[in-house]
């Protein structure tokens, strides 16, 4: 157990007290906390550590928040819902990866991309299924009170935080991060030193969708409502780079910092300036690349550690 | 002698450009097998054929019993084929350790990160990288980095391997501390085929030399007899080459 | 007939279609940069033409000439101050800038125009042509002959002048263009000034015959990406053959399986040439 993997269970810890320091309002924020950083660790195994630039998480999270939405409808229990979208999205990830992750640097940016249209047109055209455009409402799953059922979502998300968490932390020191880090730094020769890089980025993208798909389940579930504008939203993809860029890339440790310093600023913006909040958002982006290319992470290296080392 | 690699009318085109032709060969186990040509004659494309990096257009490539024309690149790796690049492919941000690590770990089976990186420290002290082990792999000079793609082309215990102008951009100093480490790898029992300009370091390991020309293979045999073959000298060898050697008997 | 319809219909489109992908296809495969600001570029060169026909009186026609140049300013500073800096950046870092600059740009936009349904209707209206059963809107018909006329200039441009010449090398081959003495910076914020002005020129034509909103600027782009996978990077043939492929492909898909499908197939279009034949129609392989 290295340093700063310890040093990202002892915060994820930490964040399940949240709980105890607050009402409705708490919880909704601390709810977003934990989705934003399972998306933005998920991005980062095939973002990060494959160095594959994904804009596919929206896709993910969009078919996980339907295919919850439908087995709940189907009467089905939200865990098992929610476990059966995790699996489904693993295995479609897989399968569409072995396809897709055979193109580089922009085309696989586009054709990620595209799998987010696509996937909102199909289930826009669905309309016996998903309800097309008018949404899907989905019932009420849980306890009683307005209370009861944030507390509830609350630690559902923070539970598939910390089971992301695990796994990418584990992933990480495993054979496969290994070979992924290989890949990113020279595909070729990963090839030629006999690693099978078709496989190890296929899982590796499987992995970056099914926890996002999971996390769409439990956000459907959650909000009682989707539509397909809502939940396959373009920004579901790019609010994990930009926090993953914030924290630094490839640190598990540092895109979760960026995912909960991600959330604060959106929430300051659009408290204050609700109209131009996404104008704001570009700005930051844009200081964010410019002046601050390597993330958070940078930073905290030089001033905690004495050796900066890349997780 | 055992035939370890034979290829029987390989040919490999590139939207209309013929870069091998009809190539029919066999590698024998233990041999010192040097490919020499021209420039564009085709033998980084024959070797690149063999290894799976680019399939050929026909014919058949049969690999210690094995048919491997179709095989991937890592399959073909993991068969016990091993090659140096002529670039050299190093993983730029992993120490000189890692990057032999990872030879290892990927092409044998069975293999943990630890058990590779303990393999790696003997294969980096083979080829004298012993102290840079810990260093990252781009602050190494060029002469350090052949030797580190060396070190990884051997982390792969391969039964064939290749090396693709391991001596281009070296001293002569270090040119002849590369041929020392070829002559243990051969004294090993390794199988080797090694793309080579420099004549003398080929006529000093190799026990067979095979000379490619626009894609076709135009000479097979021993040292002595391709150097004097005359369409050897017209095509590569040059005439002077040719004069100073039957000066010299 | 139908099928004649449907053929002009897509003729007509695919030429509109061209004319909204050159800037961006000019820009991708010079810069290597993937511009997702030029759909809003579109929205606002539309809102410009809208602009000068309801206050100033100016046929929309006139707002080409004041677009262009303006237009071209503003994506030469931009590239100039602000991309430049991340050039050489991965694909990730110029996507996500890009990205963020829209969010900007857009967010004005709705801001200062609100996001409602704007249309510029010509008065006196111009009707439209018939022709052995074949109808085409004439509004329709003049922009597109614009749209080709712009592609055109373009293409002269590439080919006989000396900025132009200097534009197709740092393309073709960037370090050479460099050691034949071309001031590479420069070339790139030109290529960027002259997507945007195309784009800001495309916006205007969009005017005349689709309704405006910045609501609108995503469906440009997508068209955008869409041609310039099809047809191939940096070249006005290429643009020319995306946008015909994809106006066909649409016009058929529509016929056949209904309007509702006709972006999704468009997608779907997308991802099959990425895999299969990722350098276009005519394009050259290379551009990661």
């Amino acid at each position: 157990m290295t340093r700063v993997n310890l040093a990202l269970l002892v915060l994820i810890a930490c964040v399940a007290s949240l709980p105890l320091f607050g009402g409705a309002y708490a919880l909704r924020i601390g709810t977003i906390a934990c989705m934003y950083a399972i998306l933005a660790l998920s991005w980062n195994v095939v973002g990060g550590f494959a160095g594959y630039p994904s804009f596919a998480t929206a896709a993910f999270f969009g078919f996980g928040a339907y295919a919850t939405a439908i087995l709940l409808d189907k009467g089905v229990p939200l865990s098992v819902a929610v476990i059966g979208s995790l699996v489904i999205c693993f295995l479609l990830a897989a399968t569409l990866g072995i396809v897709l992750l055979r193109l580089r640097g922009h085309y696989f940016a586009i054709a990620s991309l595209s799998l987010v249209e696509v996937f909102r047109e199909l289930v826009n055209n669905a309309t016996d299924l998903t309800g097309g455009g008018m949404g899907l409402n989905i019932p009420l799953a849980s306890g009683s009170g307005i209370l009861a059922d944030a507390t509830f979502f609350f630690y559902a998300m923070w539970g598939l935080l910390l089971t992301t968490a695990v796994v990418v932390m584990i992933v990480s020191g495993s054979k496969l991060g290994f070979g992924l880090n290989c890949i990113r730094q020279n595909e070729t020769a990963s090839n030629m030193v006999g690693l099978n890089s078709t496989l190890y980025k296929s899982v590796a993208f499987g992995l970056s969708a099914c926890f996002v798909g999971a996390a769409g389940g439990i956000y459907a579930a959650w909000v009682h409502y989707i539509d397909p504008s809502d939940v396959f939203d373009i920004l579901y993809s790019v609010k994990p780079i930009v926090m993953a860029l914030m924290g630094g890339l490839g640190s598990p440790l540092g895109v979760v910092c960026g995912a909960f310093l991600y959330l604060g600023l959106e929430e300051v913006v659009w408290r204050n300036y609700i109209q131009i909040h996404s104008g704001v958002l570009g700005l930051l982006i844009i200081m964010l690349l410019l002046f601050l290319p390597h993330g958070l992470i940078s930073l905290r290296a030089g001033m905690f550690w004495r050796k900066a080392k890349h997780v | 002698m055992s035939e370890i690699l034979h290829l029987r009318n390989v040919s490999r085109h590139f939207s209309g450009l013929q870069a091998l032709r009809d190539v029919t060969i066999s590698v024998n186990k233990g041999e010192v097998l040097g490919l020499i040509g021209p420039n564009g004659a085709g033998k980084t494309t024959l070797v690149n054929t063999i290894c799976g990096v680019t399939p050929a257009s026909s014919g058949v490539v049969t690999f210690d019993g094995k048919d491997i024309t179709r095989v991937k690149t890592y399959q073909a790796a993991r068969l016990g084929l091993s090659r140096t690049f002529q670039i050299v492919q190093p993983f730029a941000e992993f120490t000189a350790l890692d990057n032999v690590a990872a030879a290892a770990l990927f092409s044998q089976p069975g293999e943990s990160l630890r058990s590779a990186r303990e393999e790696a420290r003997a294969h980096l002290a083979f080829v004298g990288l012993d102290a840079q082990a810990d260093q990252s792999a781009a602050t190494l000079t060029l002469a350090m980095r052949k030797r580190l793609e060396l070190a990884k082309a051997l982390a792969m215990k391969p039964k064939l391997l290749f090396l693709d102008e391991v001596n281009a951009g070296l001293n002569s100093a270090e040119v002849e501390r590369a041929t020392g480490l070829i002559h243990q790898l051969a004294a090993g029992g390794i199988t080797i085929v090694m793309i080579e300009h420099l004549m003398k370091v080929v006529l000093n390991v190799c026990t067979r030399i095979a000379v490619l020309h626009n894609g076709q293979l135009i000479a097979d045999g021993q040292p002595r007899d391709v150097i004097k073959n005359p369409a050897v000298v017209d095509a590569y060898l040059g005439q002077q080459y040719a004069q100073r050697n039957a000066a010299r008997g | 007939m139908l099928a004649a319809q449907v053929l002009i219909n897509a003729l007509v489109l695919g030429c509109l279609y061209a004319c909204i992908a050159i800037g961006f296809s000019l820009v991708w495969g010079v810069l290597n940069v993937i511009n997702l600001i030029h759909g809003s570029f579109i929205v606002l060169g539309a809102y410009l033409a809208f602009g000068v026909y309801q206050w100033l009186g100016v046929s929309p026609w006139y707002a080409l000439a004041i677009a262009a140049p303006l237009f071209f300013a503003f994506g030469y500073l931009l590239q100039r101050l602000l991309l430049n800096r991340v050039i050489s950046a991965p694909v990730l870092v110029t996507l996500t800038l890009t990205f963020g600059l829209d969010l900007i740009l857009n967010n004005a936009m709705i801001y200062y125009f609100k996001a409602d349904y704007r249309k510029l209707t010509l008065s006196p209206p111009t009707g439209s042509i018939s022709l052995f059963d074949v109808v085409v809107p004439v509004d329709r018909l003049i922009a597109t002959v614009s749209a080709l006329a712009l592609t055109g200039l373009l293409y002269l441009l590439l080919r006989r002048s000396k900025v132009g010449r200097a534009i197709v090398a740092v393309r073709l081959d960037r370090d050479a263009a460099v050691l034949m003495g071309v001031d590479v910076k420069s070339i790139y914020a030109i290529a960027f000034g002259l997507g945007a002005a195309l784009a800001g020129c495309a916006g205007v034509l969009m005017a005349l015959i689709f309704p405006i909103s910045p609501l609108t600027s995503s469906v440009y782009l997508g068209k955008a990406f869409v041609v310039c996978v099809l047809g191939g990077l940096g070249s006005v043939s290429g643009a020319l053959a995306g946008g015909l492929l994809l106006a066909l492909v649409e016009g058929i898909g529509s016929t056949l399986i209904g309007p509702a499908h006709a972006t999704t197939l468009s997608f779907v279009l997308l991802i099959i040439f990425l895999v299969v034949r990722p350098q276009g129609l005519l394009g050259r392989k290379g551009f990661e």
